[in-house]
């Protein structure tokens, strides 16, 4: 990426503007059943121990063999990265020692990555769009975990998740601010939930992120980077950069050097600080896994999952603008979840698409944020929704009672279309009965009436308490016509 | 009737389908053999009991009718293979205690194929040997002595254990394995056969891993034909084994008796080593003529990176072996010494649980892989491994079908006498077969003849990638000619 930084970008300092420099290698954990080299099951929160096979426990004489779907998996992350997909590559051996790592070696990939470079497109808040190259994607094992609470002087060891398939995805650094960085992570796990290939459950730590965070001045060399280790949220990892960003420009502008390490990012403290240095620096001593060949996939193995895969954010996106006529940023927030794209489209198919748009964005995705709940369970179905809309189209209810029916679909469930009629909430067109209300009004409020004939802009206060006599239920459009004709307006 | 035990293993097979003895009477026989052997400290475990149990069931199958190619046949395994519920140590301190719940691929095999195991056979420390002296158990002794000597010899290593067990008839044969020679050099130094196949004919799963890239299993047995009957039940493809080969296994024994005529056999020139024993070149003369006598065409080649196959050899194997041997930690299975911290444990579980040639192939691997070295011996090695493979590809591809070479560059050493001071003594054993693993070929070493002091002394093939066949063939002819070679008994 060679365009100029924007000034908002930069940071000030007391000697003037830094830039911040990011580049993330993201860890996801692969969606299959099964590990990457071992046929143990994957699944999150079995009892310690419960899904390790001989080969996750390094047994001796223990043999991996590949699993085809974290191959697979791989594939279609590259492909939805638009990267290039390494016909052949070649699974290392990391070697160092570590209770949790059973094999004293983790495989990985080192030199010959299954996905070389791709690109990730961001489309900013401002409008601004950055892309973020992809350096690489490799398949690798994850480690098991140590108990450090269950016995006074040791330590425990659970290898259920040993030998669980990540793939790192490493970005270039092509990022330059705490937004852009929790932008690329947001877009990134969207992007793997499209696929499929990783669920994305940063609580889980099925999606973690190595931050690599250094400043410069504008338009000098790279500054000396440090890398904030596995950051599970992309809150924390905005706050990581922020925090580190502002720790390197102060003490560079204090006189000090920026040292190469590892730092931890604190969320109770919300900063960052050095690791514990290792005794020994590692030397993984990284060398081909004499025990698994070479990866070579055929090219046909390519072709047929890049023809099947999903139509993905930036595709849905626009198609969206496009055939829904929505607003970018409307866009941009309904196809950032593919699950929100698809309730979407059920509700929007054969009504107005903006309407759809709003009552999603607005109505149900404020209501499920504020109940922490996803929209794959929300109590309000697509079905229901599109039966609200289609209420109001009808001019059956109006937008406020539409509010009401929603907050009664929401709690209590059941067919908007029924509760209309059991509830008598159908909007009153009835004209003799508004011109009822309005008369009355009229009569009561003989000074009103003249400072409307003067001002028409206050007809709006009769319409308010003609819709409030109405209990809401009178059509709003058909009271200001009512009220104009009246009043001689 | 002869004594059981002085039996082939391909008489004891046709004997038991004949019911001329009965499996528990073959199985008997053995049990009683080992334990009067006990001074040659071949067995690390025996398993009288479970053999009594097998042969009976091998009984019941041969009765019934139900019999499999090995029904009834007493097997040793070396202790590399892990055997279910049996105590499987590598010989080593760090594993003195492991028992497996899983059985190996290849042993597996033979079980279905009806075999019956006696017990498990002492080897070289992680097959880290050429002398079996290595073992955590003791060094095993060579059933053949120098002429008028009593001086206790090696009987090769690493297979030393099976080696000498099948020379002894202790066994009907054994399984072994082979990463630089550890099939071929015991069988030379105990008259016995050997086959180390191609790369990938037998499962390496279930057998305690040396150096991936280069361990094979194969037969020690005490005829060509033995050999080739227990590869049949051994090779095989395995999908727990990504490196293991998926093709069919043909029926190696009916190779044997295949004429060998307008075969060619090439004579590698860069084996003719500076100072090699004058016993030694006879007895490759003597191998030449009796193939040419059989009526194979002779022919000198060249395999110009011999020289530097056992230098790369001894890059790459440490190197695989310090990766290999990292999982032995203490953690969670076999020796463990509590310290302090964990680093502490580590460093003196596996300070006490490995051997001195063991540590020495760990530091010397961890050293080639380390940073800034890498590329010098490691990468190096790779591409000598690279080039002596082409050699070999070369030298195939102008027709030779089988290379001929001695199995090693003497007989038996006695124990103790060499390696002491400088390791470098010891490798120099595998000098003619380090190549053929280098290249993933097959190897087979067959007894060809006596040397001055009455030892035994065998010759090499060398065949084409899975032309496992070919080297029986040929094997058959020589052993044919040089006749069988058997121990006077002492123990």
């Amino acid at each position: 990426m060679s365009k100029a930084a924007p000034n908002r970008k930069l940071l000030k300092g007391a000697t003037g503007d830094w830039e911040v420099v990011i580049g993330l290698e993201v860890h996801a954990q692969v969606n299959s059943e099964a590990k990457l080299f071992s046929g143990a099951s994957t699944a999150f929160g079995a009892e310690p121990n419960t899904q390790v096979s001989l080969v996750d426990a390094a047994m001796p004489g223990m043999l991996p063999v590949i699993n085809e779907e974290c191959i697979r998996q791989a594939v279609r992350t590259g492909l939805g990265l638009n990267a290039k997909i390494n016909l052949r590559s070649v699974f290392d051996r990391k070697n160092y020692f570590y209770p949790d790592l059973p094999q004293g070696y983790q495989i990985s990939q080192y030199k010959s990555p299954i996905v070389g470079e791709g690109e990730v497109r961001l489309d900013m808040p401002d409008g601004e769009t950055v892309t973020v190259g992809i350096e690489r994607v490799h398949l690798e094992q994850d480690a098991g975990k140590l108990l450090h609470d269950q016995h006074p002087t040791m330590s425990f060891v659970d290898l259920n998740r040993s030998g669980v398939a990540l793939m790192e995805i490493v970005s270039k650094p092509d990022l330059r601010s705490a937004d852009e960085a929790k932008a690329y992570v947001a877009k990134l796990r969207s992007i793997l939930r499209y696929l499929g290939t990783c669920d994305g459950d940063m609580e889980k730590g099925n999606l973690r992120a190595d931050v690599n965070v250094s400043v410069r001045r504008p338009g000098e060399p790279f500054g000396t980077r440090c890398e904030i280790k596995n950051v599970n949220s992309i809150r924390f990892i905005g706050q990581a950069v922020e925090h580190e960003a502002r720790r390197q420009i102060d003490l560079i502008e204090d006189g000090g050097k920026i040292v190469q390490e590892t730092r931890l990012f604190d969320p109770a403290k919300g900063e960052t600080r050095a690791m514990r240095s290792k005794e020994e620096a590692h030397d993984y001593r990284y060398f081909p896994d004499p025990d698994l060949l070479p990866l070579e996939m055929a090219p046909a193995l390519v072709a047929d999952l890049k023809a099947q895969l999903p139509e993905l954010p930036d595709q849905k996106k626009a198609r969206f603008m496009r055939d829904y006529g929505l607003a970018a940023y409307d866009a941009d927030v309904l196809t950032a979840e593919h699950a929100a794209a698809a309730y979407f489209e059920d509700v929007a198919r054969g009504r107005d698409p903006k309407a759809a748009a709003n009552w999603v964005i607005n109505e149900l995705a404020g209501r499920l944020n504020k109940e922490g709940k996803d929209i794959l369970v929300s109590p309000v179905s697509s079905a229901q929704l599109g039966a609200i809309l289609d209420l109001i189209a009808a001019g059956t209810i109006s937008g406020k009672i539409a509010k009401d029916l929603f907050e009664i679909v929401w709690s209590d469930g059941g067919d908007p279309h029924r509760i209309v009629e059991q509830r008598g909430m159908r909007q009153v067109t009835d004209l003799s009965a508004i011109e009822k209300v309005v008369d009355e009004i009229a009569a009561a409020n003989p000074d009103k009436v003249e400072q409307a004939r003067a001002n028409p802009k206050l007809i709006g206060w009769f319409v308010g308490q003609a819709m409030k006599a109405s209990g809401g239920k009178a059509n709003p459009q058909t009271v200001n016509d009512l009220l104009k004709r009246k009043l001689g307006v | 009737m002869t004594e059981l035990t002085a039996l082939t293993l391909a008489e004891a097979r046709d004997g038991l389908r004949k019911r001329a003895f009965s499996a528990a009477e073959l199985t008997d026989a053995h049990i009683v053999a080992i334990e009067r052997a006990r001074a040659l400290n071949a067995y690390v475990i025996e398993t009288p009991d479970a053999a009594r149990a097998m042969a009976n069931a091998a009984d019941a199958r041969l009765k019934a009718g139900e019999a499999g190619p090995l029904e009834g046949v007493p097997l040793g395994i070396k202790d590399l293979f892990a055997t279910k519920d049996v105590r499987t140590t590598a010989g080593s301190r760090i594993l003195a205690d492991f028992m497996p719940p899983y059985e190996s691929t290849v042993t597996a095999q033979l079980w279905r194929d009806g075999a019956v195991m006696l017990g498990k056979l002492n080897n070289d420390e992680f097959a880290m040997g050429s002398s079996n002296e290595t073992s955590c158990f003791g060094p095993v002794i060579n059933p053949w002595r120098r002429t008028g000597s009593n001086k206790a010899l090696v009987p090769g290593g690493s297979s030393g254990g099976s080696a000498a067990a099948v020379a002894a008839s202790l066994c009907l044969g054994a399984t072994a394995t082979d990463t630089g020679g550890s099939i071929r050099q015991p069988a030379a130094f105990t008259g016995t056969v050997g086959i180390k196949p191609t790369y990938g004919r037998c499962s390496r799963w279930g057998i305690v891993a040396f150096a991936s890239s280069l361990d094979q299993a194969g037969p020690i047995a005490r005829t060509v034909r033995d050999a080739a009957i227990l590869l049949r039940s051994m090779a095989g493809h395995d999908p727990k084994d990504s490196t293991s080969a998926d093709r069919a296994v043909p029926d190696y024994e009916a190779a044997l008796g295949k004429p060998v005529k307008g075969m060619t056999i090439g004579i590698p020139k860069e084996y003719r080593l500076d100072g090699l024993a004058p016993e030694i070149d006879k007895l490759w003369e003597q191998g030449v003529a009796w193939l040419k006598a059989a009526g194979a065409n002779i022919v000198a080649v060249s395999l110009p990176h011999t020289k530097y196959a056992l230098p790369a050899y001894y890059i790459v194997a440490p190197a695989e072996a310090s990766s290999n041997l990292a999982r032995y930690d203490g953690v969670r299975y076999g020796l463990r010494k509590p310290e302090r911290d964990v680093i502490g444990m580590y460093e003196q579980t596996r300070a006490e649980g490995f051997g001195p040639e063991v540590r020495r192939r760990i530091m010397i691997g961890t050293y080639v892989l380390s940073a800034g070295y890498y590329d010098a011996y490691y990468l190096q090695a790779q591409k000598v491994r690279t080039l002596i493979k082409r050699d070999f590809e070369q030298c195939f591809a102008q027709g030779v079908d089988a290379i001929l070479t001695p199995a090693t560059p003497s007989d038996a050493f006695g124990i103790g006498e060499k390696g002491g001071a400088d390791p470098i003594e010891m490798y120099l054993n595998d000098v003619f077969t380090v190549t053929v693993n280098m290249a993933g070929l097959p190897g087979i070493a067959v007894p060809a003849g006596l040397s001055s002091d009455g030892l035994p002394l065998g010759l090499q093939l060398i065949g084409r990638p899975f032309d496992e066949e070919a080297l029986f063939a040929l094997g058959a002819v020589i052993e044919q000619a040089a006749g069988r070679f058997t121990p006077a008994r002492w123990w």
